[in-house]
């Protein structure tokens, strides 16, 4: 994001008097203009002019001269035996100075970018009581082949500098400053330059303000377009959008220019400051302006620019090596800039020089040889240059601006900017050639209708009428009272906004405008009252009950992202067919390997639990809901639709039926002791049947019903020991039980952990959406009885207790299973079940005929159902 | 000790049992025993030798069944108070003893009440997952509805809806998971992608719901961003949004500052300043002023607001011209750190169990 360096700014607006970077963030966050950040003095300590007044040069044993040097500094200066102030003694090892050069020193004490701090040290023989500078080393450039002579860098005291030996170097070259980055939101592309900041600081301080964008702002008008200006052709076969991709472009020629010339320091220094790379005086000059005024320019090297240019798409097939040295493969959607070297055979834009607003190309940079220039000043359709930097991630600092919106107006204004900087540094001569290829006026600025009052109705704030003529007018806007004709409205402006502010489309962004000018801080502070709402719905009081309820049993909530790998289905042994291998995959994951969604919850929250236990923690009971994502087989891709405007039905209907199914699943793990060993005696670690009566307690939580069976084919769990949960009407809801052992140890868990899953979607479907039907509670008393009930070992004990229940009728109160028994008394293959019956009747007191008859039956409906005959 | 048997020898020496002297002599002796008895034991010794069938006292009173008729009411009327003051006696004691015993017992059971007892170990919700639900809590108090939607989202929902353009920067700022497509080459476009933030509620609910609408949407969100201290791919936002007629900017700052003072406590508020947003025009960033900030109360930025552009609202059929709204969102991460001194994301991110379990139920 943009770097604003207060001296450069201060050629745009006034600033006041020892402005500092915090102040100038303070005042520029106020219109919208975010800090991103400051950045501090590169440069501190004493650094200062010194003239050079002895030189020795000294060969050394490594082959390599260095000069032994005596630098004056003034009142820095070193002091003899007797005290008598003498200059200092400096190792330097450049040698593109002589006596009586004024240099910039660096004393013991400072500090310079690295950070480097210097002091006195013993080299070549010598204690160099400082360093003589490049402009590297301050932090001013690329130049590293020799120290700062400061008149060849354009400081000397014709000019005006006060070169004095010991003078302060840091306010004289000015790298003491700090500087403020700043954030520009995509609507203000204006603001990739001095010119738009300085109108924003203006807006927000009131400081006066110079518009440099403007022809009136140039020394001379503007030349016009002559008929022997450079030939340029736009031939855009292909608009994006309908909108051609080139609608301006201005082309200049500046002849003669020195190619040993480099940029001045100050503007090599403005260039570091801002983030650039001083690179030659033509690089540098277009880069200047284009942060000065947000025009990206570019130069080509005439001589190597065949006539005429042919602004145009792109051909399959053809390709580009950039500036930057990549060979990149053109799409038929980029727009080039061409040239014409096959014209003599009938053929124009045969030779791609650029891909326009984007990135040049290297065949017709400037070099070193170079000394006439092409300059180039155009416009460029926004969004196709956005899908063109973004389909070669070429984000240059052209085509950020130009898909943030570039002046329109503004090229030809950037080109003689460029031309008079080439000519003033570079001693170059312009030609009267001009060509301006200007089609700006076939698509005029909108017009924008806003109502006088619009933006009291959207910010609560009566602005007076004029207020908001005058702040529309401070923004560069055209303003007139709309002509009411009969039936018209009163109040309404007609808005024309200015060629920068492209986002200015709407009545909305206008009101904006008005109240960011105005101050966002004026805006009042009301309390709304919302209609009566309805509170929580029962989905999501149900999902409270959940978590709570688990929490309370004893089980930590935590969170994890939904990003797998594939290899995770291995891992969980899920088989080939598993619906659950079927993920939804990201085109762009965090992680190469986790690009999957995930399909359940268990293998995030098995990681998780596997994180926890290499961190020690072994006896563990966590818990997490969260969504999943279960693509639908065939599923079509989501349908492409504009904004705007309310899709129809249909449409909505199809986006809806490209999305996944995302049902909100809750799952648990624990493994270790569930309740720890103490003083009290030993401790129990979790087994399977923890994970079911989590299970079921979710369920029963939601008032769910749910029928419990072995499920000996579900993994991750235990072949033996897992329990499938199904609502009545036989729909599964979830998994629960003791995981498999080959998944414990493919997961690196304590033996034995156990798990469950659970669909809390599908449980709160099934959830009776009416409230608990009371039963009186009978005062009569109690009658117990026990049953013992053998039966095949193989029987669940759910069909038993299920037949004990039928058999018991409405008397039973209560059944509760006591003892689970194996063994010689009951005979081989068999168990008994001993269940404890507490039975109670509504309206009288049971007699011992009628307890004793329940028992019967039990016993006989227990027969029928599995088998079970009575213990004896 | 009680002398096992004065009585015998009494009764050997005494001419009667009913002798008055011996007679005071046997209830004094009892009185004495009575009270030298220390324990319950003793007690019932000394209650078997004084008032036992062959106690002065049981003797005497046998005695008197052999006296003539007319010696029968004196001789009860020498005996009976005696033996009325020695049982009072036994009876008395026995009641100081026994409540004695009570209290001593009740010392000897004493425990170690400072012993460990969590023999359960107690469970906790994540901080997340009950600020959102506090935040809930909030809206709901004022009226307003808890809505929902989907993770993995259309771009439509996403982008177009909210007025972000196919080829707008800002569709490119928001660092956006994509979602493969299931055609057969690598970069088949499904057009869907999971939810850059929870404003795609926004259009859902407009779409879905009878105007007014007054919604707030917690929920999970996704970034392309590397987990850090200070980022996180995967976090939560809450939105709100409210479109009715006669809404303002004020009304927008109304409710955060409402909201930001539910959070953080009386002295806090917000302020607005200019931003861009696609779906909102004015937009605004929004700082909150956060007195428990480390180094002093200052501002802090909280999260983006505006009205709903009048583009969003056509999106889903409403005239802007009728109704306006304002929607805004925050993200719940941000508000956790700042609420409880958390300072790096990691902790709220990798499910480590003593995280969670600081807060407990409750925070």
């Amino acid at each position: 994001m943009p770097y604003v360096v207060t001296e450069w700014l201060a050629e745009h607006v006034e600033l006041p008097e020892g402005l500092t970077a915090e102040q100038l963030a303070a005042d520029l966050v106020r219109v919208g203009l975010e800090e991103e950040g400051i950045h501090g003095a590169q440069v501190t300590g004493p650094v200062v002019v010194g003239k050079v007044v002895a030189m020795t040069p000294e060969q050394q044993k490594n082959g390599k001269t260095i000069n032994w040097c005596q630098v004056d500094v003034g009142s820095h200066n070193a002091t003899d035996d007797s005290g008598n102030p003498v200059p200092r003694g400096i190792v330097c090892g450049a040698h593109n100075f002589t006596v009586g050069d004024e240099v910039v020193v660096a004393l013991p004490g400072a500090v310079l970018p690295g950070p480097f701090p210097i002091a006195s040290r013993k080299t070549y023989g010598h204690v160099s009581d400082g360093m003589i500078c490049s402009a590297r080393e301050l932090g001013l450039g690329q130049d590293h082949a020799g120290i700062i002579v400061l008149e060849q860098h354009g400081y000397s005291a014709e000019l005006g500098h006060d070169v004095t030996p010991g003078t302060d170097a840091i306010a004289l070259l000015g790298i003491g400053e700090q500087v403020l980055e700043i954030n520009v939101t995509p609507d203000r592309g204006y603001c990739f330059s001095y010119r738009g900041v300085a109108r924003e600081f203006a807006h927000s301080t009131g400081a006066s303000f110079t518009d440099r964008g403007l022809e009136s702002s140039l020394a001379a008008p503007l030349p016009s377009a002559t008929p022997d200006g450079f030939p340029v052709e736009v031939a855009d076969a292909a608009p994006v959008h309908g909108v051609v991709g080139c609608d301006r472009f201005v082309t200049r020629v500046v002849r003669g220019i020195d190619p040993q010339a480099a940029s001045p320091a100050w503007m090599q220094r403005r260039l570091t400051q801002s983030g650039m790379r001083p690179i030659s005086l033509v690089v540098d000059v277009s880069n200047y302006v284009m942060l000065d005024l947000g025009q990206p320019t570019h130069c080509y090297d005439l001589a190597k620019v065949a006539a005429p240019l042919v602004v145009r798409r792109a051909a399959a097939g053809e390709r580009l090596t950039t500036l930057d040295d990549a060979d990149r493969a053109l799409d038929p959607e980029d727009l080039l800039i061409t040239d014409s070297p096959a014209l003599a055979d009938g053929e124009e834009g045969t030779r791609v020089l650029g891909i326009a607003g984007v990135m040049g190309g290297a065949s017709s940079e400037v070099s070193v040889t170079t000394t006439d220039v092409l300059v180039e000043a155009a416009h460029f359709d926004p969004v196709s240059v956005a899908r063109t930097a973004r389909r070669h991630r070429l984000a240059s600092e052209a085509a950020k601006r130009f898909e943030r919106g570039v002046d329109p107006r503004l090229a030809a204004v950037a080109a003689q900017r460029v031309v008079d900087l080439l000519v003033e540094l570079g001693g170059g001569a312009v030609d009267a050639a001009v060509s301006d290829l200007d089609r700006t006026a076939e698509a005029p600025a909108p017009v924008v209708r806003l109502a006088l009052d619009e933006p009291a109705r959207l910010t609560g704030v009566d602005y007076p009428q004029e207020r908001v003529r005058a702040l529309l007018a401070e923004i560069g806007c055209t303003v007139v009272d709309a002509v009411v004709d009969a039936g018209g409205d009163a109040g309404v402006l007609e808005v024309t906004p200015p060629s920068w502010r492209p986002d200015l489309v709407d009545a909305a962004s206008l009101v904006e405008e008005v109240a960011r000018l105005d101050g966002y801080d004026a805006i009042p502070s009301i309390l709304p009252s919302a209609p009566a709402g309805t509170g929580l719905t029962a989905g999501q009081q149900a999902r409270r009950s959940l978590a709570r309820a688990l929490a309370e049993a004893g089980l930590v909530e935590v969170l994890s992202y939904p990003f797998v790998a594939p290899a995770q289905h291995d891992d969980l042994l899920l088989p080939e067919d598993d619906p659950r291998r079927v993920a939804v995959s990201l085109v762009n994951p965090l992680s190469d390997e986790q690009h999957e969604m995930r399909t359940n919850l268990l293998g995030t929250l098995l990681a998780t639990a596997r994180r926890n236990v290499g961190r020690g923690i072994t006896d563990l009971a966590v818990f997490e809901t969260g969504l999943v994502t279960r693509p639908r087989v065939g599923a079509p891709a989501a349908p492409s639709l504009p904004g705007g405007s309310r899709p129809s039905d249909a449409d909505l209907a199809a986006l809806a039926a490209a999305l996944p199914d995302q049902p909100r699943h809750v799952a648990g793990v624990l493994a270790g002791e569930l309740e720890p060993s103490g003083w009290w005696g030993a401790g129990r670690r979790a087994e399977w049947s923890d994970a079911v009566a989590l299970a079921r307690l979710v369920a029963d939580t939601l008032r769910v019903d749910v029928v419990v069976t072995a499920d000996a084919d579900h993994r991750p769990w235990h072949p033996g020991r897992c329990a499938r949960l199904a609502l009545a009407d036989g729909t599964v809801v979830g998994h629960a039980g003791e995981l498999h052992p080959q998944v414990v140890e493919n997961l690196g868990l304590p033996a034995r952990a156990v798990a469950f899953e659970l669909d809390v979607d599908a449980l709160v479907g099934a959830a009776p959406a009416v409230p608990v039907a009371a039963t009186p509670v009978s005062a009569f008393p109690l009658a117990k009885e026990d049953v013992a009930l053998v039966v095949d070992a193989d029987v669940p004990a759910a069909d038993v207790e299920a037949a004990v229940v039928r058999g018991a009728g409405d008397l039973l109160e209560e059944l509760r299973l006591f003892d689970v028994f194996t063994g010689a008394q009951v005979g081989a293959g068999k168990k008994s079940l001993a269940f404890s019956l507490r039975l109670r009747a509504a309206d009288r007191t049971l007699t011992a005929d009628e307890t004793a008859a329940v028992r019967d039956r039990v016993v006989a409906a227990a027969a029928e159902a599995v088998g079970a005959t009575l213990r004896s | 000790m009680p002398s096992p048997d004065p009585a015998d020898h009494q009764l050997s020496d005494a001419p009667s049992p009913l002798d008055q002297t011996a007679l005071d002599a046997a209830v004094d002796a009892a009185l004495t025993a009575v009270a030298g008895a220390d324990d319950l034991d003793a007690l019932k010794a000394v209650r078997t030798v004084h008032t036992g069938d062959r106690s002065p006292l049981a003797l005497a009173n046998r005695a008197i069944g052999t006296l003539a008729p007319a010696d029968k009411a004196a001789a009860g009327k020498l005996l009976g108070p005696r033996r009325g003051r020695v049982a009072q006696a036994i009876a008395q004691r026995q009641t100081a003893l026994e409540a004695e015993r009570a209290q001593r017992v009740l010392v000897e059971e004493s425990v170690d009440v400072t012993l460990p007892v969590d023999r359960r170990p107690r469970g906790a919700r994540h901080p997340l997952e009950t600020l959102q639900e506090r935040i809930a809590d909030f809206f709901v108090a004022m009226g307003w509805e808890i809505a929902e939607g989907p993770e993995l989202e259309t771009e439509w929902f996403n982008f177009d809806a909210l007025n972000f353009g196919p080829d707008h920067p800002a569709r490119q700022m928001q660092d956006t998971f994509y979602v493969r497509g299931a055609g057969a080459g690598d970069d088949t476009s499904s057009n869907l992608v999971l939810r850059t933030h929870t404003s795609p509620v926004q259009a859902r609910t407009l779409l879905q719901r009878d105007l007014p609408v007054y919604i707030a949407c917690p929920g999970k969100v996704f970034r392309t961003d590397a987990l850090d201290a200070t980022h996180t791919p995967v976090f939560h936002q809450v939105e709100g949004l409210a479109v009715d007629k006669g809404l303002t900017m004020a009304h927008l700052k109304g409710t955060l500052d409402h909201f930001a003072k539910a959070m953080f406590g009386p002295e806090a508020r917000t302020r607005l300043r200019p931003s861009f947003f696609p779906f909102t025009e004015p937009s605004a960033e929004m700082d909150l002023w956060f007195p428990q900030k480390k180094g002093g109360p200052g501002w802090i930025e909280w999260g983006g607001c505006g009205m709903v552009n009048p583009n969003v609202l056509r999106s889903v059929g409403i005239d802007p011209d009728v109704y306006t709204g304002f929607a805004f969102g925050m993200g719940i991460e941000r508000t956790l750190m700042l609420r409880h001194g958390i300072a790096d994301m990691h902790d709220m991110v990798e499910g480590d169990v003593r995280f969670t379990s600081q807060f407990g139920m409750e925070i």
